[in-house]
Protein backbone atom coordinates (compact mmCIF):
# COMPACT_ATOMS: atom_id res chain seq x y z
CA UNK A 1 0.00 0.00 0.00
CA UNK A 2 2.84 2.58 -0.85
CA UNK A 3 0.12 4.31 -2.95
CA UNK A 4 -1.32 5.78 0.48
CA UNK A 5 2.30 7.55 0.75
CA UNK A 6 1.98 8.62 -2.85
CA UNK A 7 -1.74 9.95 -2.35
CA UNK A 8 -0.22 12.00 1.02
CA UNK A 9 2.09 13.76 -1.49
CA UNK A 10 -0.31 14.40 -4.32
CA UNK A 11 -2.75 15.51 -1.83
CA UNK A 12 0.00 17.91 0.23
CA UNK A 13 1.09 19.35 -3.36
CA UNK A 14 -3.02 20.03 -3.85
CA UNK A 15 -3.32 21.84 -0.40
CA UNK A 16 -0.68 23.94 -0.76
CA UNK A 17 -1.36 24.95 -4.49
CA UNK A 18 -5.01 25.97 -3.32
CA UNK A 19 -3.74 28.20 -0.76
CA UNK A 20 -1.15 29.91 -2.51
CA UNK A 21 -3.97 30.40 -4.87
CA UNK A 22 -6.64 31.41 -2.10
CA UNK A 23 -9.00 28.85 -3.42
CA UNK A 24 -11.59 26.97 -1.04
CA UNK A 25 -12.61 24.40 -2.83
CA UNK A 26 -10.81 21.49 -4.75
CA UNK A 27 -13.09 20.40 -8.39
CA UNK A 28 -11.12 17.82 -9.63
CA UNK A 29 -7.70 15.92 -9.35
CA UNK A 30 -5.74 14.15 -12.53
CA UNK A 31 -3.49 12.46 -12.16
CA UNK A 32 -1.07 10.53 -14.54
CA UNK A 33 0.01 7.21 -14.37
CA UNK A 34 2.86 5.05 -15.76
CA UNK A 35 1.30 1.50 -17.08
CA UNK A 36 4.60 0.46 -15.30
CA UNK A 37 4.67 2.68 -12.36
CA UNK A 38 3.71 -0.31 -10.11
CA UNK A 39 0.86 1.51 -8.28
CA UNK A 40 -2.79 -0.15 -8.09
CA UNK A 41 -5.69 2.41 -9.63
CA UNK A 42 -8.22 0.94 -6.96
CA UNK A 43 -5.85 1.30 -3.85
CA UNK A 44 -5.02 5.05 -5.02
CA UNK A 45 -8.97 6.05 -5.07
CA UNK A 46 -8.86 4.08 -1.48
CA UNK A 47 -6.18 6.17 -0.19
CA UNK A 48 -7.43 9.10 -1.62
CA UNK A 49 -10.49 9.09 0.17
CA UNK A 50 -8.75 8.35 3.28
CA UNK A 51 -6.13 10.93 2.80
CA UNK A 52 -8.49 14.16 1.84
CA UNK A 53 -11.48 13.70 4.53
CA UNK A 54 -11.53 16.54 6.08
CA UNK A 55 -9.69 18.91 3.53
CA UNK A 56 -10.93 21.33 0.84
CA UNK A 57 -9.68 18.30 -1.46
CA UNK A 58 -12.21 15.89 -0.16
CA UNK A 59 -15.52 16.28 -2.48
CA UNK A 60 -12.96 16.66 -5.62
CA UNK A 61 -13.20 13.92 -8.81
CA UNK A 62 -10.40 11.76 -8.89
CA UNK A 63 -9.45 10.99 -12.53
CA UNK A 64 -6.73 8.77 -13.11
CA UNK A 65 -5.02 9.43 -16.82
CA UNK A 66 -3.25 5.96 -17.80
CA UNK A 67 0.58 6.57 -19.89
CA UNK A 68 0.59 3.76 -22.12
CA UNK A 69 4.44 1.89 -21.89
CA UNK A 70 6.63 2.61 -24.42
CA UNK A 71 9.56 1.22 -25.64
CA UNK A 72 12.14 2.20 -28.32
CA UNK A 73 14.31 -1.45 -29.95
CA UNK A 74 17.94 -1.43 -28.96
CA UNK A 75 18.42 -2.68 -32.50
CA UNK A 76 16.65 -0.59 -34.69
CA UNK A 77 15.71 2.49 -32.45
CA UNK A 78 12.23 2.24 -33.64
CA UNK A 79 10.03 3.41 -30.51
CA UNK A 80 6.71 2.01 -30.00
CA UNK A 81 4.17 1.12 -27.67
CA UNK A 82 3.88 -1.68 -25.87
CA UNK A 83 0.77 -4.23 -25.27
CA UNK A 84 -0.41 -4.97 -21.63
CA UNK A 85 1.91 -8.07 -21.41
CA UNK A 86 4.66 -5.77 -21.18
CA UNK A 87 6.91 -7.72 -23.19
CA UNK A 88 8.99 -4.76 -25.31
CA UNK A 89 8.81 -6.71 -28.83
CA UNK A 90 9.72 -4.87 -31.66
CA UNK A 91 7.10 -4.93 -34.61
CA UNK A 92 9.98 -4.05 -37.37
CA UNK A 93 12.53 -6.57 -36.60
CA UNK A 94 10.93 -8.95 -33.83
CA UNK A 95 13.55 -8.50 -31.17
CA UNK A 96 12.94 -8.72 -27.98
CA UNK A 97 15.22 -6.12 -26.95
CA UNK A 98 13.26 -3.04 -25.93
CA UNK A 99 14.29 -0.30 -23.52
CA UNK A 100 11.29 1.64 -21.86
CA UNK A 101 11.04 5.21 -22.82
CA UNK A 102 7.50 5.70 -21.33
CA UNK A 103 5.26 4.21 -18.96
CA UNK A 104 6.45 4.84 -15.42
CA UNK A 105 5.25 8.21 -14.80
CA UNK A 106 3.20 9.14 -11.64
CA UNK A 107 2.17 12.79 -11.57
CA UNK A 108 0.04 15.39 -10.45
CA UNK A 109 -0.72 16.56 -13.86
CA UNK A 110 -3.68 19.59 -13.19
CA UNK A 111 -6.32 20.24 -10.39
CA UNK A 112 -9.17 22.37 -10.98
CA UNK A 113 -10.21 24.85 -7.96
CA UNK A 114 -11.72 28.32 -7.12
CA UNK B 1 6.89 23.97 -13.87
CA UNK B 2 3.67 25.59 -13.03
CA UNK B 3 2.17 27.83 -15.64
CA UNK B 4 0.73 31.31 -14.60
CA UNK B 5 -2.61 31.81 -14.74
CA UNK B 6 -5.03 34.36 -16.01
CA UNK B 7 -5.87 36.83 -13.42
CA UNK B 8 -9.27 35.69 -12.51
CA UNK B 9 -11.97 36.49 -9.74
CA UNK B 10 -10.59 34.54 -6.81
CA UNK B 11 -14.03 32.56 -6.63
CA UNK B 12 -14.41 31.60 -10.36
CA UNK B 13 -13.49 27.75 -11.08
CA UNK B 14 -9.58 27.72 -12.54
CA UNK B 15 -7.36 24.48 -13.97
CA UNK B 16 -4.28 25.23 -12.74
CA UNK B 17 -1.23 22.87 -14.78
CA UNK B 18 0.98 21.53 -12.32
CA UNK B 19 3.28 18.36 -13.74
CA UNK B 20 4.51 17.78 -10.88
CA UNK B 21 6.15 14.05 -9.77
CA UNK B 22 4.70 12.39 -6.94
CA UNK B 23 8.67 11.06 -6.41
CA UNK B 24 10.59 13.60 -6.58
CA UNK B 25 11.27 13.79 -3.06
CA UNK B 26 12.06 10.06 -2.73
CA UNK B 27 14.06 10.55 -6.41
CA UNK B 28 16.32 14.06 -5.14
CA UNK B 29 17.23 11.94 -1.62
CA UNK B 30 18.16 8.80 -3.90
CA UNK B 31 20.49 11.12 -6.00
CA UNK B 32 22.42 12.61 -2.98
CA UNK B 33 22.76 8.78 -1.87
CA UNK B 34 24.39 8.18 -5.26
CA UNK B 35 26.61 11.03 -4.29
CA UNK B 36 27.12 10.00 -0.84
CA UNK B 37 28.01 6.36 -1.88
CA UNK B 38 30.60 7.88 -4.74
CA UNK B 39 32.08 9.72 -2.04
CA UNK B 40 32.50 7.03 -0.01
CA UNK B 41 34.04 5.07 -2.40
CA UNK B 42 31.49 2.27 -2.58
CA UNK B 43 28.56 0.64 -4.84
CA UNK B 44 25.27 0.27 -3.36
CA UNK B 45 22.56 -2.70 -4.55
CA UNK B 46 19.55 -3.30 -4.08
CA UNK B 47 18.15 -6.23 -3.25
CA UNK B 48 14.17 -7.23 -4.25
CA UNK B 49 12.13 -9.98 -4.25
CA UNK B 50 8.98 -11.53 -2.53
CA UNK B 51 8.90 -12.96 0.92
CA UNK B 52 11.44 -15.72 1.29
CA UNK B 53 13.20 -15.63 -2.01
CA UNK B 54 16.52 -16.06 -0.60
CA UNK B 55 18.04 -12.69 0.12
CA UNK B 56 19.25 -12.90 3.91
CA UNK B 57 20.69 -16.14 3.20
CA UNK B 58 22.53 -14.91 0.02
CA UNK B 59 23.91 -11.75 1.83
CA UNK B 60 24.76 -14.15 4.89
CA UNK B 61 27.04 -16.26 2.33
CA UNK B 62 28.22 -13.66 0.37
CA UNK B 63 29.15 -11.23 3.35
CA UNK B 64 30.87 -14.14 4.75
CA UNK B 65 33.19 -15.36 1.62
CA UNK B 66 33.05 -12.09 -0.37
CA UNK B 67 32.98 -10.13 2.43
CA UNK B 68 36.84 -11.64 3.68
CA UNK B 69 38.63 -9.73 0.46
CA UNK B 70 36.55 -6.79 -0.30
CA UNK B 71 34.91 -5.22 2.83
CA UNK B 72 31.02 -5.08 2.29
CA UNK B 73 28.46 -3.51 5.08
CA UNK B 74 24.63 -4.19 4.78
CA UNK B 75 21.32 -2.39 5.51
CA UNK B 76 18.34 -4.64 5.79
CA UNK B 77 14.64 -3.45 5.80
CA UNK B 78 11.77 -5.38 7.66
CA UNK B 79 8.69 -4.54 8.88
CA UNK B 80 9.43 -5.97 12.14
CA UNK B 81 12.04 -7.44 14.69
CA UNK B 82 16.36 -7.22 14.08
CA UNK B 83 16.13 -10.77 13.06
CA UNK B 84 17.88 -10.46 9.54
CA UNK B 85 20.53 -7.94 11.05
CA UNK B 86 21.55 -10.46 14.01
CA UNK B 87 22.31 -12.92 10.97
CA UNK B 88 24.24 -11.02 8.72
CA UNK B 89 25.75 -9.26 11.65
CA UNK B 90 27.82 -12.67 12.71
CA UNK B 91 29.93 -11.82 9.17
CA UNK B 92 31.76 -9.31 11.04
CA UNK B 93 30.42 -6.66 8.61
CA UNK B 94 28.65 -3.64 9.44
CA UNK B 95 24.93 -4.03 9.20
CA UNK B 96 21.99 -1.56 10.15
CA UNK B 97 18.36 -2.20 10.16
CA UNK B 98 15.46 -0.45 9.31
CA UNK B 99 12.22 -1.56 10.65
CA UNK B 100 9.17 -0.39 8.50
CA UNK B 101 6.84 -0.69 10.73
CA UNK B 102 3.95 -1.02 8.20
CA UNK B 103 5.75 0.65 4.80
CA UNK B 104 5.88 -1.71 2.57
CA UNK B 105 9.41 -1.26 0.68
CA UNK B 106 12.34 1.28 1.57
CA UNK B 107 12.49 4.68 0.76
CA UNK B 108 15.62 6.70 -0.31
CA UNK B 109 15.19 8.61 3.21
CA UNK B 110 15.43 5.41 5.37
CA UNK B 111 18.53 4.33 3.39
CA UNK B 112 20.23 7.73 4.19
CA UNK B 113 19.49 7.90 7.98
CA UNK B 114 20.35 3.89 8.14
CA UNK B 115 23.39 4.68 6.29
CA UNK B 116 24.50 7.31 8.86
CA UNK B 117 24.75 4.85 11.60
CA UNK B 118 27.17 2.46 9.90
CA UNK B 119 30.96 2.73 9.91
CA UNK B 120 31.68 2.98 6.28
CA UNK B 121 34.90 3.67 6.10
CA UNK B 122 36.69 1.42 3.94
CA UNK B 123 33.68 -0.93 2.24
CA UNK B 124 33.74 -1.25 -0.80
CA UNK B 125 29.61 -2.63 -1.66
CA UNK B 126 26.72 -1.46 -0.02
CA UNK B 127 24.19 -4.28 0.03
CA UNK B 128 20.35 -2.92 0.93
CA UNK B 129 18.10 -5.70 1.45
CA UNK B 130 14.55 -4.66 0.78
CA UNK B 131 11.32 -5.32 2.57
CA UNK B 132 10.21 -8.40 0.89
CA UNK B 133 7.60 -7.22 -2.28
CA UNK B 134 7.47 -7.83 -5.32
CA UNK B 135 5.27 -4.48 -5.84
CA UNK B 136 6.09 -1.57 -4.25
CA UNK B 137 10.08 -1.39 -4.41
CA UNK B 138 9.21 -0.79 -7.83
CA UNK B 139 8.86 2.77 -7.83
CA UNK B 140 11.65 3.83 -4.88
CA UNK B 141 15.53 4.33 -6.04
CA UNK B 142 17.91 4.39 -3.46
CA UNK B 143 20.33 6.00 -4.96
CA UNK B 144 21.58 2.27 -6.01
CA UNK B 145 23.65 1.37 -8.95
CA UNK B 146 22.22 -1.98 -9.31
CA UNK B 147 19.24 -3.35 -8.63
CA UNK B 148 19.12 -7.05 -8.35
CA UNK B 149 15.62 -8.89 -8.37
CA UNK B 150 15.45 -12.62 -6.87
CA UNK B 151 13.02 -15.13 -8.10
CA UNK B 152 13.22 -18.26 -6.04
CA UNK B 153 12.81 -21.76 -7.26
CA UNK B 154 9.96 -22.20 -5.12
CA UNK B 155 7.94 -19.17 -6.88
CA UNK B 156 7.24 -20.44 -10.31
CA UNK B 157 8.53 -19.69 -13.23
CA UNK B 158 5.64 -17.18 -14.47
CA UNK B 159 6.84 -14.81 -11.59
CA UNK B 160 8.61 -12.74 -14.19
CA UNK B 161 5.32 -12.44 -16.68
CA UNK B 162 2.96 -11.37 -13.56
CA UNK B 163 5.06 -8.93 -11.91
CA UNK B 164 6.29 -6.70 -14.90
CA UNK B 165 7.37 -3.48 -13.47
CA UNK B 166 9.86 -5.17 -10.47
CA UNK B 167 11.33 -7.17 -13.15
CA UNK B 168 11.39 -4.31 -15.92
CA UNK B 169 13.80 -2.24 -13.43
CA UNK B 170 16.14 -4.70 -13.01
CA UNK B 171 19.80 -4.74 -13.55
CA UNK B 172 20.28 -8.44 -12.55
CA UNK B 173 17.81 -10.96 -12.08
CA UNK B 174 18.71 -13.94 -9.51
CA UNK B 175 17.20 -16.91 -9.94
CA UNK B 176 17.51 -18.41 -6.57
CA UNK B 177 17.36 -22.13 -4.36
CA UNK B 178 18.27 -23.86 -7.99
CA UNK B 179 19.05 -26.66 -5.24
CA UNK B 180 15.18 -27.83 -4.49
CA UNK B 181 14.59 -26.75 -8.31
CA UNK B 182 14.28 -30.20 -8.95
CA UNK B 183 12.31 -31.31 -6.24
CA UNK B 184 9.84 -28.31 -7.09
CA UNK B 185 9.53 -29.34 -10.54
CA UNK B 186 10.68 -25.56 -11.39
CA UNK B 187 11.67 -25.09 -14.93
CA UNK B 188 14.74 -23.22 -14.64
CA UNK B 189 14.87 -23.04 -18.65
CA UNK B 190 11.58 -21.49 -18.58
CA UNK B 191 11.98 -19.19 -15.52
CA UNK B 192 15.06 -17.65 -17.16
CA UNK B 193 13.14 -17.38 -20.87
CA UNK B 194 10.08 -15.47 -18.56
CA UNK B 195 13.27 -13.31 -17.48
CA UNK B 196 14.79 -12.28 -21.01
CA UNK B 197 11.10 -12.07 -22.51
CA UNK B 198 10.30 -9.28 -19.50
CA UNK B 199 13.68 -7.86 -19.20
CA UNK B 200 15.73 -8.29 -21.48
CA UNK B 201 18.46 -5.34 -20.31
CA UNK B 202 19.11 -7.59 -17.11
CA UNK B 203 21.51 -10.02 -16.80
CA UNK B 204 20.91 -13.26 -15.40
CA UNK B 205 22.34 -16.23 -12.80
CA UNK B 206 20.63 -18.74 -11.62
CA UNK B 207 22.64 -19.70 -8.27
CA UNK B 208 21.88 -21.74 -4.69
CA UNK B 209 23.39 -19.83 -1.55
CA UNK B 210 23.04 -23.36 -0.46
CA UNK B 211 24.82 -25.10 -2.60
CA UNK B 212 26.90 -22.89 -3.97
CA UNK B 213 26.25 -23.32 -7.26
CA UNK B 214 26.48 -19.89 -9.76
CA UNK B 215 27.50 -18.32 -6.41
CA UNK B 216 31.43 -17.65 -8.43
CA UNK B 217 29.23 -16.00 -11.08
CA UNK B 218 27.29 -13.93 -8.43
CA UNK B 219 31.02 -12.64 -6.92
CA UNK B 220 32.37 -12.14 -10.48
CA UNK B 221 29.86 -9.82 -10.37
CA UNK B 222 30.25 -8.28 -7.61
CA UNK B 223 34.38 -7.91 -8.30
CA UNK B 224 33.25 -5.90 -11.65
CA UNK B 225 31.05 -3.36 -9.27
CA UNK B 226 33.74 -2.64 -6.43
CA UNK B 227 34.46 1.19 -7.43
CA UNK B 228 37.92 0.91 -8.75
CA UNK B 229 41.16 2.75 -6.64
Amino acid sequence: MHEVGIMETAIEAVLAQAREQGATHVHRIVLRIGALAGVEPDALRFAFDAVARGTPAAGASLELETVPARGRCTDCDLEFEVDSDFIFTCPKCGRIAGELVQGRELELARIELS
Amino acid sequence: MEKSLQPLPRTATRTVELQLSLLEGNDRQAARNRRRFHELGLAALNLVSSPGAGKTTLLERTLTEFGRTTPCAAVVGDLATDRDAQRLGRSRAPVAQITTGSACHLDAGMVARAVEKLDLSGARLLFIENVGNLVCPASFDLGEKLRVVLLSAAEGEDKPLKYPPIFKSANVVLITKTDVAGVLGFDRAAAADNVRRIAPQARVIELSARSGEGIDQWYGLLADLVPKG
